[in-house]
C-alpha cells in the first residue's frame, strides 16, 4: 500500500462526516419527531388538553426525549457500548481526534471537554445575560409596557433557570475538569466518557430550554412552584426537562469528581497536601450527587401530574403542593452551595498565588468548605418561613441558617489572614478574588435579615432576597469564575488575555454591579416584590437608576467578550507558562499541556503554598512513565 | 511545609500592624454603630403601623447594629491591608513571611463567630414566639398571642384577594377593612394556585396555598392605609394583584360593617348556591376552614 503515504490530503468537509456535533443535531431532530409522530400515536387525542391546537403533553415529552437520544446518538455516545456488547475489548479512551473537530465531537480528553465546558457554558451564560436586560427593560416602567406580561414572566423564568442550571456547572464544568486531573498528578478523569456526556447532556439541555418560546414559555420563575406548574402552558415541560437533564448531568459529574479525587492521586499527595480548589470540588460534587437526584424526582413526579393527571401536588385531589416546595429546596438550597463553594474554593486557591503567601489555616479552610456543605442539608425551610408549613421547626432552621455563617466565617478569616503582611500584586484575577470578599459580604451580611424569621416576613419574596442571592451568586460564582478565567485561560489555551481590557472590564464590572444589586436592598426593603414588572411609582427613580447600571454591566460583558475574542482569535500572544510565578502544578507543565499531562507522574511532598518557604517545589516527576494507564 | 528549607524572607517587619487595625476598628465601630442604629434604624421598613410591624423595625434595627461591626472590620482590614501589604508595580516577585497558621486567632474567630450566630438566633426565636411576628404560621400556630381576636379570612384567587369576616355574619369584600388597636387574626388561604398575602405596612406575610389555612395574627394600630400585594408567583396577571386596605376607627368600622352587609344580602343568596344551580361561579369550591394540615 505506497499509496498511503501520498494520499492527497482530504477536503475540509471531510471531517464532517461520521460522529459530531452536525450529526448529533441532525439526528436530534430527527429523533425530536420520531418522538413527537410517536407520541401521537400512542396518545393520539385522548390526552390532548388544548382543543385545536395540534400537540398533547405527552409528544413533547416524548419528542424532546428522542431528540435528546438522538443527539447523543450523533456525538457518538453509543459507539463504545454496541462494541462491546459485540464483543471488542474495552478501552478507556475514544478515538484519538485532532484538530478543531474534536472540540465539535465526543473528546474523552479532559482538557478538551473543559474548553468545551467554557465555551459551551460561555453560550448559556450569554443568553441568560440577554434575559437579565431585557428584564430590566420591562422594569424601566412601573407598568407593564416593553413585553405582553406572559413574555415578561418567561424572561424571568428563563433568566432564573438558565443561570441556576448551566451555572452550576460554571466551575465545575470547565476549570475542574481541565484541572483536577493535572492537580492531583492523575492524566484523564476517572470516567472519562461520562466526563464527555455530562457537557453534552447539559448542551442538549440547554437547547431543550431555549425552545421553549415555541409552546408558550412558562410562567413559574426557576422554582416552578405547583399548582401553576401544572396548570401552565406546554412550554413548563421545557423547563421540567431541562432541570432534569441537568440534574443527570450534574449527578454524573460530581460522581466522576468524587471518583478521580478519591481514587486518581498521585504518590504523596495525602489529604492535607490536596489544593483547596480539590477541596472545594470534593464538597461541592458531594453535594450535587445527593441533591440532583431530589431534583429529578420532583419533576418526574411534575411531568407525572401534567401527562398522567397524577396527583402528587393537587391538594384537592389529596396531594400537597408542600410536597413540591419542600422536596425542591431539599435540592435548592444545597444547589445554591453547589454555586458558591467553587468560588469560596478558587478564592482561597488563588489569593497565596498573588499574596505570595502561604494558604493560612489550610484545615480551618477544609473545614469551612466541609461544614457549608453539610450544613446547608439543614436549611432549606427557611425558604418556607412563611409558606403556610407547620411552623414548629421554624426556630431550628433559623439556628440552622445563621450557624452556616460560622464555616463561612472560616473562608473570610482564611483569605484575610492569607492577604495579611503578603505582597499583594493586582493582577487581574486578585482583583475578581478581592471583589469577592467585598461582594459576599454584602451577601452573606443581607442573608442575615432573611434568615430572621421576624425580617424575614417583610423580606421574603421581595426584591431585597433577590438583592441577596444576586450578590452571593453573581458576587461569589460569576466574579470567582472570572477570575477563574483570566488565572488558567491563558494555561488552557496558550495565548494571553489583554491586562488592561481585563482591568477596565474589572472595574466596570464591580462598580456597575454593585450599583445594580445594592439598590434593590431597598426597593424590596420599600415593598417591591419579585417577577413583576408592576411597582409603585415612589420605586421608579431606583428602577431606573438600577436598570441603566444594568445596561452599563451588560457593556461590561462586552468588554470581556471583546477581550476574550480578540485576545484567543486575533492577537495570539503566546502566554508564557508559568505568567503569574505560581507554584501550582499546572503551571509548571508546558503549554500547551500535553494530552498525555505528565511523561512521569508527579511524587508530591507537600502543598502548592509553600509561599516564601524556599524554591524547592513540592512535587518530582519520579512516578510511573507515560503510556500505562 | 516544614519539610522544605526555609528561604531568604523580607526584612521583618517590627510594626504591629495587628494593634493598628484593631484600634481603629474598635473606633470605628463605637463611631458608625451608634451612628447607624440611631439615624438609619428607624428607616428601615415596614414601619410602625402595626405592632408587629414596631416589632419587626426593632429586630431590624438590632440586627443592622450587630453587622454594623463586622462591616466595619473589613473595612478597616481591607483598606488598611490592601494599602500596607501590596507589591510596587512592575517590581520582581518576593514572597511574603510563610505564614501558616495561628491557633489562638482561629479559636478567638471561632468564638465571636458562634456568640454572634447563636445569639441572633436566640433573640430572633424570642421575637418569633411573641406572637409570630407577623409570618403566616400554617393552620397549627405556635405563637398565639392572648386576648381577642378578631376573625379575618383572606381568600386568594387568580387574581385577587377577597376577604371574609365570619364575625360580622360571614360578609364577603375586596376590600380588607380593619379596626383600629385589634388584633386581627388572619386566615390565609386560595382557590387555585399559591399566592402570597402581603400587607406591607403591617408587617403581615402569609401564602396562600389551596387546601390549606395559613394562619398570621396583627396587632393594628392607629387609623391610615396599608398597600395589599401578592408576594409568590401565581401566573399572568400577578404583577396587578395588588389592592389599598384600611385601618379606620371602631364608630367608621361598624358604619363600614353595616353598609357592606346590606351590600352582600343581595348577593348571598348566589353565594349559597352551588354554580349549576345558579350561584356564583366558584362560591363553592373553596372551604370555609379548610383542612388543617399543612407540611
Amino acid at each position: 500500500m505506497t499509496a498511503a503515504a501520498a494520499a492527497p490530503p482530504k477536503p475540509w468537509w471531510h471531517q464532517l462526516l461520521g460522529f459530531n456535533l452536525l450529526t448529533g443535531v441532525i439526528l436530534g431532530v430527527g429523533g425530536w419527531y420520531v418522538g413527537w409522530f410517536g407520541a401521537h400515536a400512542i396518545a393520539g387525542p385522548s390526552v390532548d388538553y388544548f382543543g385545536d391546537i395540534d400537540y398533547n403533553e405527552l409528544s413533547i415529552y416524548l419528542a424532546y426525549i428522542g431528540g435528546v437520544v438522538g443527539f447523543l446518538v450523533g456525538l457518538g455516545f453509543f459507539n463504545y457500548p454496541i462494541a462491546r456488547m459485540r464483543g471488542y475489548p474495552p478501552s478507556l479512551r475514544e478515538k484519538e481526534t485532532h484538530g478543531w473537530i474534536r472540540y465539535f465531537s465526543l473528546c474523552t480528553d479532559h482538557k478538551v471537554v473543559g474548553i468545551q465546558y467554557l465555551w459551551g457554558i460561555g453560550l448559556f451564560f450569554f443568553i441568560g445575560g440577554l434575559n437579565a436586560m431585557l428584564i430590566r427593560t420591562e422594569q424601566l416602567s412601573p407598568h407593564s409596557q416593553s413585553f405582553p406580561m406572559g413574555t415578561y414572566l418567561t424572561l424571568v423564568g428563563m433568566h432564573g433557570t438558565m443561570m441556576m442550571g448551566m451555572m452550576t456547572s460554571g466551575i465545575l464544568g470547565p476549570f475542574a475538569n481541565y484541572l483536577i486531573p493535572i492537580m492531583i498528578g492523575a492524566r484523564r478523569m476517572a470516567f472519562p466518557r461520562i466526563e464527555a456526556l455530562t457537557f453534552w447532556i447539559l448542551m442538549a439541555a440547554g437547547g431543550v430550554l431555549t425552545t421553549t418560546i415555541f409552546f408558550g414559555g412558562f410562567p413559574t420563575g426557576w422554582t416552578g412552584y405547583p399548582p401553576l406548574q401544572t396548570e401552565a402552558s406546554p412550554g413548563m415541560d421545557n423547563y421540567i426537562l431541562f432541570f432534569a437533564l441537568v440534574g443527570v448531568s450534574m449527578t454524573l459529574l460530581g460522581l466522576n469528581m468524587i471518583a478521580t479525587i478519591l481514587t486518581m492521586r498521585a504518590p504523596g499527595l495525602t489529604w492535607t497536601r490536596l489544593p483547596i480548589f480539590a477541596w472545594g470540588v470534593l464538597s461541592t460534587s458531594v453535594l450535587m450527587v445527593l441533591a440532583a437526584p431530589v431534583l429529578i424526582a420532583v419533576l418526574c413526579m411534575g411531568a407525572l401530574d401534567r401527562t398522567a393527571q397524577t396527583s402528587f401536588f393537587n391538594a384537592a385531589a389529596g396531594g400537597s403542593n408542600y410536597l413540591y416546595e419542600n422536596l425542591f429546596w431539599v435540592f435548592g438550597h444545597p444547589e445554591v452551595y453547589i454555586l458558591a463553594l467553587p468560588g469560596f474554593a478558587i478564592v482561597l486557591e488563588l489569593l497565596p498565588v498573588f499574596a505570595r503567601k502561604p494558604l493560612w489555616g489550610y484545615r480551618l479552610a477544609v473545614a469551612g468548605l466541609l461544614g457549608v456543605s453539610l450544613l446547608s442539608w439543614f436549611v432549606w425551610q427557611h425558604h418556607l418561613f412563611v409558606s403556610g408549613i407547620n411552623g414548629d421547626l421554624r426556630p431550628f432552621y433559623m439556628l440552622s441558617t445563621e450557624l452556616i455563617s460560622i464555616p463561612t466565617g472560616f473562608t473570610f478569616l482564611c483569605g484575610m489572614m492569607t492577604l495579611w503582611r503578603g505582597n499583594i500584586r493586582f493582577s487581574v484575577p486578585m482583583l475578581f478574588c478581592l471583589a469577592w470578599f467585598f461582594n459576599f459580604l454584602f451577601g452573606g451580611l443581607s442573608g442575615v435579615f432573611l434568615s430572621d424569621v421576624p425580617s424575614d416576613v417583610t423580606t421574603h419574596g421581595s426584591f431585597f432576597s433577590m438583592a441577596h442571592f444576586h450578590y452571593t451568586i453573581m458576587g461569589g460564582l460569576v466574579f470567582t469564575f472570572f477570575a477563574a478565567i483570566y488565572y488558567w485561560v491563558p494555561k488552557m489555551t496558550g495565548w494571553q488575555l489583554n491586562e488592561r481590557l481585563g482591568k477596565i472590564h474589572f472595574w466596570t464590572m464591580f462598580i456597575f454591579f454593585n450599583s445594580t444589586f445594592a439598590p434593590l436592598f431597598a426597593a424590596g426593603f420599600l415593598g417591591q416584590s419579585r417577577r413583576t414588572p408592576v411597582y409603585t411609582g415612589n420605586l421608579k427613580f431606583l428602577n431606573d437608576w438600577v436598570s441603566i447600571s444594568a445596561f452599563l454591566l451588560g457593556i461590561s460583558m462586552l468588554i470581556f467578550l471583546f477581550n476574550l475574542v480578540w485576545s484567543l482569535a486575533f492577537v495570539k500572544k503566546p502566554a508564557e507558562a508559568n505568567p503569574w510565578a505560581s507554584r501550582s502544578i499546572e503551571f509548571q507543565l508546558p503549554s500547551p499541556v500535553p494530552v498525555h499531562n505528565f511523561d512521569r507522574i508527579p511524587v508530591f511532598s507537600g502543598d502548592p503554598y509553600g509561599y516564601g518557604e524556599g524554591p524547592t517545589p513540592h512535587w518530582v516527576p519520579a512516578g510511573q512513565p507515560a503510556g500505562r494507564e | 511545609m516544614a519539610s522544605e528549607p526555609t528561604a531568604a524572607r523580607p526584612p521583618h517587619d517590627s510594626t504591629n500592624h495587628g494593634l493598628r487595625v484593631i484600634v481603629a476598628w474598635l473606633v470605628l465601630s463605637a463611631i458608625a454603630t451608634p451612628l447607624i442604629v440611631i439615624f438609619v434604624g428607624h428607616l428601615i421598613p415596614p414601619g410602625d403601623a402595626s405592632t408587629q410591624g414596631t416589632e419587626q423595625v426593632f429586630d431590624n434595627t438590632w440586627m443592622l447594629g450587630i453587622i454594623t461591626p463586622i462591616l466595619c472590620l473589613l473595612a478597616v482590614f481591607f483598606f488598611y491591608g490592601l494599602r500596607s501589604f501590596h507589591a510596587a508595580p512592575g517590581s520582581a516577585v518576593v514572597d511574603g513571611p510563610p505564614l501558616r497558621n495561628d491557633s489562638r486567632i482561629q479559636i478567638l474567630w471561632i468564638v465571636i463567630t458562634s456568640t454572634m450566630v447563636l445569639f441572633l438566633a436566640g433573640f430572633g426565636t424570642y421575637e418569633l414566639l411573641q406572637n409570630g411576628a407577623g409570618g403566616g404560621q400554617g393552620p397549627n400556630p405556635i405563637a398565639v398571642p392572648a386576648g381577642h381576636k378578631m376573625q379575618v379570612q383572606v381568600i386568594g384567587q387568580q387574581w385577587q384577594f377577597t376577604y371574609r369576616y365570619p364575625s360580622l355574619g360571614n360578609i364577603e369584600s375586596n376590600q380588607l377593612v380593619l379596626p383600629a388597636d385589634t388584633y386581627v387574626e388572619l386566615h390565609v388561604t386560595s382557590l387555585d394556585v399559591v399566592h402570597s398575602f402581603w400587607a406591607y405596612e403591617l408587617g403581615v406575610k402569609a401564602d396562600a396555598n389551596p387546601g390549606t389555612d395559613n394562619v398570621a395574627f396583627v396587632r393594628t394600630k392607629g387609623p391610615g392605609t396599608f398597600h395589599v400585594r401578592c408576594a409568590e408567583l401565581c401566573g399572568l396577571w400577578h404583577g396587578y394583584m395588588f389592592n389599598n386596605g384600611r385601618v379606620v376607627d371602631s364608630a367608621q368600622f361598624q358604619s363600614w360593617a353595616s353598609q357592606a352587609k346590606k351590600t352582600y344580602a343581595s348577593i348571598k343568596p348566589f353565594m349559597d348556591k352551588p354554580e349549576s344551580q345558579g350561584g356564583a361561579p366558584f362560591s363553592h369550591i373553596y372551604l370555609p376552614a379548610p383542612d388543617r394540615r399543612a407540611g
